[in-house]
């Protein structure tokens, strides 16, 4: 037996594992995040959270593993994240469950929280929000409340940091006690067959390490895995018959033929019982709450849609109207550091590389930082305040003639800051059909790092009153062709039945500045490190790729030909041809040459082909591709010595127009397609992706070429 | 019979009937739309495509097949 118990129980002693549980939204991210100072993504919608994650931190005598689960309303497994959560919360070794609920609303929480108690495991109960619940005059007897449910119930705020302390001392002390049954009481009836069956149980001598009383309850509950251990049983023979009687007497009892909805109404009676002894509410009934009176506005069946879409449009003019005013700066930084860089490098291969290749390459991508904490500020601001759920209530009518789900829209918007967590959040969609319906239309929603391409060519083509315009416009459209895709698409591969919508739409809450400052810091820095890793090695590869091979014959026949020339002007005409023809005959100038007539159907020369090709790896490559092949082709000049006055020198509107387009709605980056192909289930699918976007860009490029060629 | 997709805005209802079983049942129940439960009927999205109704101090919203399954009485 001894032996037994260590196998089963591998943690060591001074170590608990405790797995955080609890339902949507009651603040587990960031309850987690006060206690161990760690830094998870934090929002105000179901679904933030969707695979488990584990935080370490040391507390007094113990070692804490805490393991935050994705959020579950019940014990089902409806989408893939409450399937984790049910997963683990049964088939792997924990000390201890802390199960966070809401104060603000604990009849509903409570409804999770009965399924837990008859888990046999040890339980805590952090009553998370009790400063909401105070503003609300909500009162909570947690004392009570531990001696009526038999588990330690300890009042928290993740918010203001209050009984962080005592909640691990609960748990600790929790842990050091022997497991106590919890005290979950059933109507008379259910109880009365749960007393016949652990009757049965003893008379038997049955061993299990789990109560008679619990084995009881899971089997009436119909839980499989209870089912499955008895099942091999020779008490099994005379167990069933008892058992099938017992659950008919309780489903009669429940008028239904469904032993869940009658659990559920067992469930529901006990919390009403729990909550009319221990809260104690002096809000007055009829008063409407802020949320509703927010809400009669921003929900309103006429007005609601246009204010959404003022939102956006602000955002998008913030984005560019506010983002460009540090650019001169930094652009003229890069300039200076370059030179004063390259002043230094006497060697000129070596100078080319790091002035053109990697501060050129970096400085492009660093370029555009203020337009991106903008966007992401604004993305953040969505997320945390509870406004994506009212835009999934308001457009799910209009997503759904599309064959889209109101729920979609969650990792659709997600994906305006970055395909990966989009992806990942489409896990919210409990249909595979309707999942894989949103993942492969994420890439439509223009993510942050495409921004630069369309900053710089919005920039470059139209006044500065205009370019705000036109970047709402790209993303807009990009929606718009994403919904008319996802027809498609719902019409010919991804036919079937809708998946029900049904969805809890959270209090609004007044983001903390912290988190948004947070999220927004933590993101600009993963730009940035992607623009001093990632970026910068491929800056430098397309630096190399547009050096070489050196072709000394060429550049000795023109340089004689420049030394000749006596004028200064043939000279500088002379020695720009000579850099467009060095470039030409390049590795990067053969592939571009290569892969030209494919793209000339689109306007694009050589350069822009190249730099669609890169931009495979990410989008930010795009434009340091861009930045290293403008400055290195001589096309650069005294009068316009930016990359955005080189590319409106260099590059026709139509064709400017066509490789937005195709920037749009082409494949999003590497990281985005491993993460895509993981959450899609097969590798197919990325081929099936590729495809599929491929095709749309090249058909709706040529045909913007061609409309725009006739406007200009 | 009615349901919950014939109730108007500010109206008060009681549940009667789930007429659905399996999953969405589930879920239903999960989030406290389950016999007996009082509902409000707070919104209509355009084209009462979807509705938000309050079930205890919860705010959920349905599209409206879900809402049509959902067999009420007025209170």
């Amino acid at each position: 037996m001894n032996n037994l118990e260590i196998k089963a129980c591998p943690i060591i002693a001074n170590h608990i594992k405790v797995a955080l549980v609890g339902q949507p939204n009651v603040g587990k991210s960031m309850l987690i995040n006060s206690v161990s100072n760690a830094h998870l993504h934090v929002g105000n919608f179901s679904g933030v959270t969707v695979d488990k994650t584990e935080v370490l931190f040391d507390y007094k005598d113990y070692h804490y593993t805490v393991v935050d689960l994705p959020g579950t309303y019940a014990f089902t497994d409806y989408t893939i994240e409450e399937r984790v959560t049910h997963d683990y919360l049964c088939a792997e070794d924990y000390d201890i469950i802390i199960n966070v609920v809401d104060s603000t609303n604990l009849a509903k929480n409570l409804q999770l929280t009965s399924e837990l108690l008859t888990m046999s495991k040890k339980v805590v109960i952090a009553l998370n929000m009790s400063d909401e619940a105070r503003k609300e005059n909500i009162e909570i007897d947690a004392e009570y409340m531990s001696e009526l449910l038999g588990v330690p119930c300890i009042k928290v705020s993740a918010a203001t940091k209050e009984g962080i302390e005592e909640l691990i001392e609960a748990v600790s002390s929790k842990h050091e006690s022997e497991k106590k049954q919890p005290k979950l009481i059933f109507s008379e009836p259910v109880e009365e067959e749960i007393a016949q069956l652990v009757w049965y149980l003893d008379k038997h001598k049955f061993v299990s390490k789990n109560s008679y009383r619990n084995i009881a309850i899971n089997l009436l509950k119909g839980n499989k895995n209870t089912y499955a251990s008895l099942h091999d049983e020779p008490i099994w023979v005379e167990l069933q018959p008892i058992l099938i009687e017992a659950s008919r007497h309780i489903e009669l009892h429940h008028d239904t033929t469904d032993i869940k909805e009658a659990f559920a109404e067992e469930y529901a009676s006990f919390n009403r019982g729990i909550v009319a002894e221990v809260v104690k509410s002096k809000q007055v009934q009829e008063k409407k709450t802020m949320t509703e009176r927010i809400d009669n506005v921003l929900i309103h069946p006429v007005f609601g849609i246009p204010i959404f879409l003022f939102f956006m449009w602000t955002l998008f003019q913030l984005t560019f109207e506010i983002g460009a005013i540090p650019m001169e700066y930094i652009d003229a930084f890069f300039g200076w550091f370059g030179d004063t860089l390259g002043a230094t490098i006497a060697n000129e291969d070596i100078r080319s590389l790091v002035v053109d290749g990697i501060v050129g390459g970096v400085g492009a991508v660093v370029l555009f930082v203020p337009n991106i904490i903008i966007l992401f500020i604004g993305i953040a601001l969505l997320e945390s305040t509870g406004y994506m759920s009212r835009v999934a209530f308001l457009l799910d009518g209009f997503f759904h003639k599309f064959g889209l789900h109101g729920q979609s829209f969650i990792p659709l918007v997600t994906g305006f800051g970055c395909s990966i967590p989009a992806y990942m959040s489409a896990r919210i969609l409990k249909n595979d059909r309707d999942r894989l319906l949103t993942l492969f239309i994420i890439g439509f929603m223009s993510c942050g790092a495409r921004l630069p391409v369309y900053v710089l060519f919005a920039g470059a083509f139209f006044s500065p009153e205009m370019a705000g315009n036109i970047l709402f416009i790209i993303y807009i459209s990009g929606a718009l062709l994403g919904l008319a895709a996802a027809k498609v698409l719902k019409l010919t591969a991804f036919k079937g039945v809708d998946e029900p919508f049904v969805m809890e739409m959270p209090k609004y809450r007044l983001p903390s500045v912290k988190l948004i400052w947070h999220t927004v810091l933590t993101k600009t820095m993963m730009y940035l490190k992607k623009a001093g890793t990632f970026i910068a090695a491929a800056a430098m590869l397309v630096w190399f790729l547009s050096n070489y091979p050196h072709n000394l014959e060429l550049t000795k026949s023109y340089e004689t030909k420049i030394e000749i020339s006596q004028d200064s002007s043939v000279k500088i005409k002379l020695q720009h041809e000579l850099d467009e023809a060095l470039l030409e005959q390049s590795y990067l100038g053969t592939i571009g040459k290569f892969s030209e007539p494919l793209f000339a159907p689109l306007g694009f020369d050589w350069k822009m082909s190249v730099a669609l090709q890169t931009g495979l790896a990410a989008k930010e490559v795009v434009v340091s591709t861009l930045g290293v092949l403008y400055s290195l082709g001589g096309d650069v000049n005294e009068t316009s010595n930016s990359l955005m006055g080189a590319i409106s020198e260099n590059i026709s509107f139509a064709s400017a127009i066509a490789f937005i387009v195709v920037i749009m709605i082409y494949l999003p980056c590497l990281a985005a397609s491993v993460v895509f192909t993981r959450e899609a289930g097969h590798i197919k699918y990325f081929f099936y992706l590729f495809a599929f976007t491929s095709v749309v860009a090249y058909v709706m490029a040529f045909i913007a070429y061609n409309v725009a060629l006739l406007f200009s | 019979m009615k349901t919950l997709l014939d109730c108007h805005k500010a109206c008060k209802v009681k549940v009667l009937k789930l007429n659905t079983s399996g999953d969405l049942k589930q879920r239903l129940i999960s989030f406290g739309i389950m016999k007996e439960a009082v509902l409000e009927v707070l919104e209509h999205a355009p084209a009462k495509s979807t509705i938000e109704v309050k079930v205890g101090k919860m705010r959920i919203a349905l599209r409206a097949q879900e809402a049509d399954l959902i067999e009420v009485e007025k209170i």
